[in-house]
């Protein structure tokens, strides 16, 4: 009887073994979608339309990329849908914000851990950036700080709600100066946050590169510092980065985006994924559009994410420890 | 003048062709339920890859122009409001359907879309700079403001009962906060996973609206076959036009707020329809006749709806803030043609802005004639007997609410929302001020949070709250509009008192 059983377990599994292999040899027969965890519109789900445009084309995945928008709570919802009910048959991606989800799964509460999903590649990065208004009396980020230093918790510092980018940036920035300020989280993402710097609602705001760049162009704004390893040379090659002018910010902060799929995905179809896309990303045609709408392209394979996702587990889980 | 050199851009083949595709198509996708303006536009973007940057804008104008009035179709026709600014049409707009009037409801609710509309985008065209300094004047204390005075208006909102009035927008309120809380952290009645994004708005209109007379219908359906044949009265552009004038009061009060509130970042689209549904009820002659098919709440709600269009874009255009989440969707549609909105765009690329705006003038013009066209036909749904209508708006219902995110949580929301809606219903409790309460949780929520750890930083809450002519005028009108509550609740109960005696004293 029980050799009757295990028999079966064992033909059910070459039989499972068996579909698996014909489905990566074949793969993809059908098009593909890529779940975003923010609303049609937002910056991620803007960006992963222009990515994955070329996905159709014969060099890369040769069928479509549908995008499905599952908002809600800060990608939480999203997120915890990608971990515990979408396919791993290698049809159903999902695009990933760094630092966002780590963060997030390490303030608990959520289904999902970097445990929980594989890279595929990553397609772009938005350092943080400090704003002002342009009437602003503080024209550098050392000015700035030397007030809030002398001030404790009066500098008001508007971001793009918890456990994202912008807040990981202002802890990092409250840790490196010694400087308490107050974080205003708005809810309303990063437009809403940067329009309370404009209208002088809050005396600075932690914002998107892209986003910072173009309210400067629309004369609304300065911008004191960049949250990154470099200066940003092709939009704002003339604000210095934390480093240069004295704090220990990192780029722990930088909105990572990509793609990745469920674990439990098979290899050979990650490995396929892994290899096509890059190139995908590489194109012409996205790179033009990209910069259309200044968002910058950071380019990086399967190997150089997973690194990346499991240095800011560390880091964020030291940072975040205070907080709770 | 400047915009009259850029006519002919909208009048070119190809762009011409696109604005009417974007009015037909944002008519269609505008009255199907749970495809909000945001959604169609979002859904176009795609589409714009591939043409001129002028184009892909008319395209999207057009499109936003015409779902926010083809709303007005399924709010009328079926009491699904299609997004919340057609909220408060469906209130007088689905009584007059029912009274065989459908084609009248539909062709003042275009035809006050489409005069609130121009004058919005006029104010888009003539008044852009001062109006941004409007729309930024207001802080979180002042959005604070604003979402009480919203609240002022929720007893008085298709209520036969003050008290139960606002007792639906506290439970409109409490759902506002079921979900993950951004400001705080905290997760708040969150049981099971369908509620981890809070309850949406659009989600919940369609349930609290549709399902409520699904069952009624249902419930008829099983009495015996008594075909009440409704008559569909045919109605004559000529007479509908003059309906417009007769009303000209509901009109102008419609089309005044609707473009101030439209201003504000973050509150206007989803209100401008309720406010001033409720504020040209307060002014009208005819108060009573208000919730029971009175031309004059649909022509308040859709004036202001189509004339919140304008504005709403005023702070997008001039400071790249986008103010609602259509006019985010629409920085999107710009930023990948290389298009910066602001100073950017009316000094180097005055042709797009232009030709854009232009294009929502000439749009508003199509989408009245257009509407007005279907209006005819449309209003036949009304004949189509219970039974078979009931499954068929149970299937919209169904469909709009998954797409709403494509999500079937949601869809079990919208079922269990509007099976509770039912009950409350019968004892008196009504839709709006529910999905009101909804609204303005988060608003009055959010920014009184906010203005608070602002405050904290600087001199304490009550400098902050109370004080500054903005905040003081905002209080100024909260009181003004609790009395004008209170004061008519008096006066109608003094008449309703007298009434029956004078009756009596006639039969005498």
């Amino acid at each position: 009887m029980k050799l009757k059983v295990f028999g079966a377990a064992i033909a059910l599994s070459v039989l499972a073994l068996g579909s698996s292999v014909a489905n990566a040899a074949d793969y993809p027969e059908r098009p593909i979608s890529v779940m975003v965890s923010y609303g049609a519109g937002g910056a991620t789900d803007f960006q992963a339309r222009i990515v994955t445009m070329m996905a159709g084309g014969e060099d890369f995945l040769t069928q479509p990329i549908v995008i499905i928008n599952k908002p809600g709570a800060g990608g939480r919802v999203g997120w915890n849908w990608f971990a515990t009910e979408a396919e791993n048959d290698g049809y159903t991606l999902g695009a990933y914000n760094i630092p966002h989800f780590v963060a997030q799964s390490i303030e608990g509460g959520v289904k999902y851990s970097a445990d929980s999903f594989e890279p595929i590649a990553n397609w772009g990065s938005d350092p943080a950036v400090v704003v002002v208004g342009k009437d602003s009396e503080y024209n550098t980020i050392g000015e700035l700080v030397d007030f809030a230093k002398a001030n404790p918790g009066k500098v008001t510092l508007s971001g793009a709600g918890l456990y994202v980018g912008h807040h990981i940036a202002a802890l990092q920035m409250e840790k490196a100066t010694g400087a308490k300020m107050a974080y205003i989280p708005t809810k309303g993402g990063g437009a809403a946050a940067m329009k309370a710097v404009i209208a002088g609602d809050v005396i600075a705001g932690i914002n998107n590169l892209s986003d910072a760049y173009r309210a400067r162009e629309a004369g609304n704004v300065k911008i004191l510092a960049v949250a990154d390893l470099e200066r940003n040379e092709q939009f704002l090659p003339d604000v210095p980065t934390f480093m240069e002018a004295g704090y220990e910010v990192d780029n722990s902060s930088v909105n990572f985006r990509g793609l990745m799929v469920p674990k439990g995905t098979d290899p050979a179809i990650i490995d396929m994924l892994a290899e096509k896309v890059p190139a995908m990303f590489e194109h012409a045609r996205v790179k033009k559009q990209m910069d259309a709408g200044g968002s910058p392209l950071k380019i990086m394979t399967r190997a150089e994410v997973q690194k990346m996702w499991a240095d800011r587990e560390v880091y964020l889980t030291e940072l975040l420890a205070g907080l709770k | 003048m400047e915009f009259l050199q850029y006519f002919g851009g909208v009048f070119e083949p190809l762009s011409f062709a696109l604005l009417v595709f974007g009015t037909i198509g944002g008519l269609i996708l505008g009255a199907t339920p749970g495809l909000s303006p945001t959604m169609a536009v979002a859904l176009l973007i795609p589409f714009t890859f591939q043409l001129q940057p002028t184009q892909g804008l008319i395209l999207l104008g057009a499109a936003y122009t015409a779902t926010v009035a083809g709303g007005a179709v399924s709010a009328i026709l079926l009491k699904i409001p299609g997004a919340p600014a057609n909220i408060a049409t469906a209130l007088d707009g689905h009584e007059m359907a029912k009274a065989g009037q459908g084609a009248k409801a539909l062709h003042v609710s275009f035809l006050a879309s489409g005069v609130g509309g121009i004058i919005g985008v006029f104010l888009l065209i003539f008044l852009t700079p001062v109006l941004a300094k409007w729309a930024l004047a207001f802080g979180p204390s002042h959005l604070f403001w604003m979402a009480i005075l919203g609240v002022t208006i929720i007893g008085s909102l298709d209520s036969k009962s003050f008290v139960k009035g606002l007792l639906s927008g506290c439970l409109g309120f409490w759902l506002s906060m079921i979900g993950y809380d951004d400001i705080q952290g905290a997760q708040r009645f969150i049981f099971t996973d369908a509620l981890t994004g809070g309850v949406n708005v659009i989600t919940a209109l369609i349930g609290i609206f549709a399902i409520p007379q699904v069952i009624d219908m249902f419930a008829k359906g099983r009495q015996p076959m008594s075909v009440s044949a409704i008559t569909i009265e045919k109605q004559s552009l000529g007479d509908s036009l003059k309906l417009l004038f007769q009303n000209i009061k509901a009109l102008s009060i419609g089309t005044v707020i609707g473009s101030i509130v439209g201003l504000i970042p973050g509150v206007g689209g989803q209100i401008a329809g309720l406010v001033s549904y409720d504020q040209s009820k307060k002014f009208s002659k005819h108060r009573e006749k208000y919730g029971t098919g009175h031309p004059e709440g649909v022509i308040a709600a859709e004036s202001a709806n189509n004339a919140m269009v304008g504005p709403s874009l005023v702070p997008l255009l001039t400071l790249s803030i986008p103010g609602s989440p259509t006019a985010a969707v629409l920085l999107g549609g710009l930023l990948i043609h290389g298009i910066f909105p602001g100073s950017d765009l009316f000094e180097n690329h005055p042709q797009v802005a232009w030709t854009f705006i232009n294009s929502m003038l000439i749009g508003q013009v199509l989408m009245v004639i257009f509407g007005i066209w279907i209006a005819g036909y449309a209003a036949r749904v009304a004949q189509v007997p219970t039974a078979i209508m009931a499954s068929c708006v149970t299937v919209l219902a169904v469909f709009g609410a998954y797409s709403v995110q494509q999500s079937m949580g949601d869809v079990y929301i919208m079922a269990t929302l509007g099976i509770a809606m039912f009950f409350l219903e019968k004892f008196g409790f009504s839709a709006a001020p529910l999905v009101l309460g909804l609204i303005l949780g988060p608003i009055a929520e959010s920014n009184f949070i906010q203005g608070s750890m602002i405050a904290n930083a600087m001199d304490g809450p009550a400098a902050y709250f109370l004080f500054g002519p903005l905040n003081l005028f905002l209080i100024a009108l909260v009181f003004a509009s609790i009395a004008y509550s209170f004061l008519m609740s008096r006066r109608q109960s003094a008449v309703s008192l007298s009434e029956p005696s004078s009756e009596v004293g006639g039969a005498q």
